[in-house]
């Protein structure tokens, strides 16, 4: 049985563990961006770590259910309904065959995501469900019509509601001295660290473009051009106008902007949640 | 080799050349090194997902240049020569079309990295002297299989996408197929001829 997709205004793609190994043929590595979300919305349902999720960007998600599964909503706050009856957020939930599933609009963050038991069981390319959306390697991007096979279950829910819910607050992302530093001007590091950024709106799952609140650039002191360079998740990369751009899962496997800083990946997750104008700020890790 | 820390568990090895760098992912791999990613560049090699940094240090000790003896499969690539930007080219070379035609095709390009673009590969193998520079503003929509050159590499297109390298031709064959054992056709350490169509 398929679950048939019957609203999908935004971004929603399958996203498991990730394609990893292949960045030297120029492959994305994908995988959700809010990884402690979508691992918590697999355990509710009880699927093993890695069963692919939905991630769902900002507009909400509407299915008709195939058949009875629990399924569980985690990330982004949304309004989750089942026949149009509320259901909760953060939790494993029963859903009738044949019923409709809505995730509403995301109230806070970005991101949410859903499990259901067994899995979504999309087709996997080059050994993964992930779908990147740089080069769109992986199962084709979740539309209105497309239909979604769904695994076997593996056991039962998690009895226990665990809080899964997005908290706010301002985020203040850790850095490592990144390979290029050398290339800027001297305390740059600390002048990255001083300074108030917001979230561009061109963030994306590539990366998290920043511009500072006051218009401080990060200067470079050696202009030589750099050749291109393996990349890796969180690497701070500052092209030429000075502003940061934190890599995300879907970034190129290579690149030629000079990388100052690197965010550890498990300060990402935050990450994943942050609107256009929330503020950013970083300090040593 | 030098070896610089990229964060909390990747590293950049910095080497002379794309050469050097084939050279010592190719090793790496085949040697098994402790890393997720072995993604090698035009000067430097990544090695992410790194555990064990001291053992990663250890294992490239024994690395010397030379030592994977990069011998790769040799694909040929059946190429139609009408690319927009032949003329420019031949000027810049100082000949004419067929005489571009005939220096690039008797050339055995090594593919050094992949990047840019899944299968994206970029190729040594042309003489310094033959250098061009990439166009001034790129071109918004470059058809896959177009075969083009950019300083001194040459890269063939695998998917349509904006692009800065100056056109040559085209080729029909499918450069990047994710339903192929291997994916890439020109993965790195291919050696690559272009055969006029």
């Amino acid at each position: 049985m398929t679950w048939e997709v019957l609203e999908a205004p935004g971004l929603v793609t399958v996203q498991d563990g990730g394609r990893t190994g292949l960045a030297h043929l120029g492959v994305p590595r994908a995988g959700p961006l809010d990884r402690p979300a979508a691992g918590l919305a697999g355990r509710l349902v009880g699927n093993p770590p890695h069963a692919a999720v939905l991630e769902v960007t900002l507009s909400g998600l509407v299915l008709r259910a195939g058949e009875a599964r629990w399924v569980a909503v985690t990330g982004a706050a949304c309004e989750v309904t089942v026949d149009g009856r509320a259901r909760g957020h953060g939790r494993a939930e029963r859903v009738p065959a044949g019923a409709v599933l809505r995730l509403g609009p995301a109230t806070a963050g970005v991101r949410s995501y859903l499990a259901v038991a067994g899995g979504w069981a999309v087709e996997p390319v080059l050994g993964s469900r992930s779908t990147d959306t740089l080069a769109w390697v992986g199962p084709p991007r979740v539309l209105a019509g497309t239909l979604l096979p769904v695994g076997p279950p593996a056991g039962p829910p998690a009895t226990v509601e665990v809080p899964g819910r997005w908290s706010p607050g301002p985020v203040v992302l850790r850095v490592h001295p990144g390979p290029r530093l050398d290339r800027f001007a001297a305390g740059t590091l600390a002048r990255l660290c001083a300074t108030s950024y917001a979230v561009g709106p061109a963030s994306d799952r590539v990366g998290l473009r920043l511009a500072a609140v006051a218009g401080e650039v990060l200067e470079r002191t050696d202009v030589r051009e750099l050749a291109s360079e393996g990349m890796v998740l969180g690497a701070v990369q500052v092209p030429p106008d000075g502003q940061p751009v934190v890599l995300l899962a879907d970034h190129p496997a290579t690149g030629g902007y000079p990388v100052v800083a690197v965010v550890p990946a498990d300060d990402l997750a935050r990450v994943a949640q942050l609107r256009p104008g929330d503020p950013v700020r970083f300090r040593p890790a | 080799m030098h070896l610089v820390p990229v964060g909390p568990s990747a590293y950049l090895a910095e080497v002379a050349g794309a050469a050097v760098a084939l050279d010592l992912a190719s090793w790496a791999r085949r040697t098994g090194v402790d890393a997720v990613e072995v993604v090698p560049a035009a000067r430097t090699v990544l090695f992410d997902g790194v555990v064990d940094p001291a053992a990663l240090r250890r294992v490239l000790q024994r690395w010397r240049p030379g030592a994977a003896a990069v011998d790769g499969d040799l694909v040929e690539v059946p190429t139609t020569y009408d690319g927009d930007d032949l003329d420019d080219v031949a000027e810049r070379w100082g000949t004419d079309r067929a005489g571009v035609v005939a220096r690039h095709a008797e050339l055995t390009f090594t593919s050094a990295f992949c990047g840019f673009a899944p299968g994206f590969a970029y190729l040594t193998g042309l003489p310094d002297g033959l250098a061009v520079p990439r166009l001034d503003s790129p071109r918004p929509r470059v058809p896959a299989g177009s075969v083009g050159l950019a300083g001194s590499w040459c890269g063939v297109y695998p998917t349509s996408s904006p692009g800065g390298w100056r056109l040559l031709g085209r080729t029909d064959v499918s450069l990047w197929d994710p339903a192929r054992p291997q994916p890439a056709l020109l993965a790195p350490g291919t050696r690559v001829r272009f055969v006029p169509a």
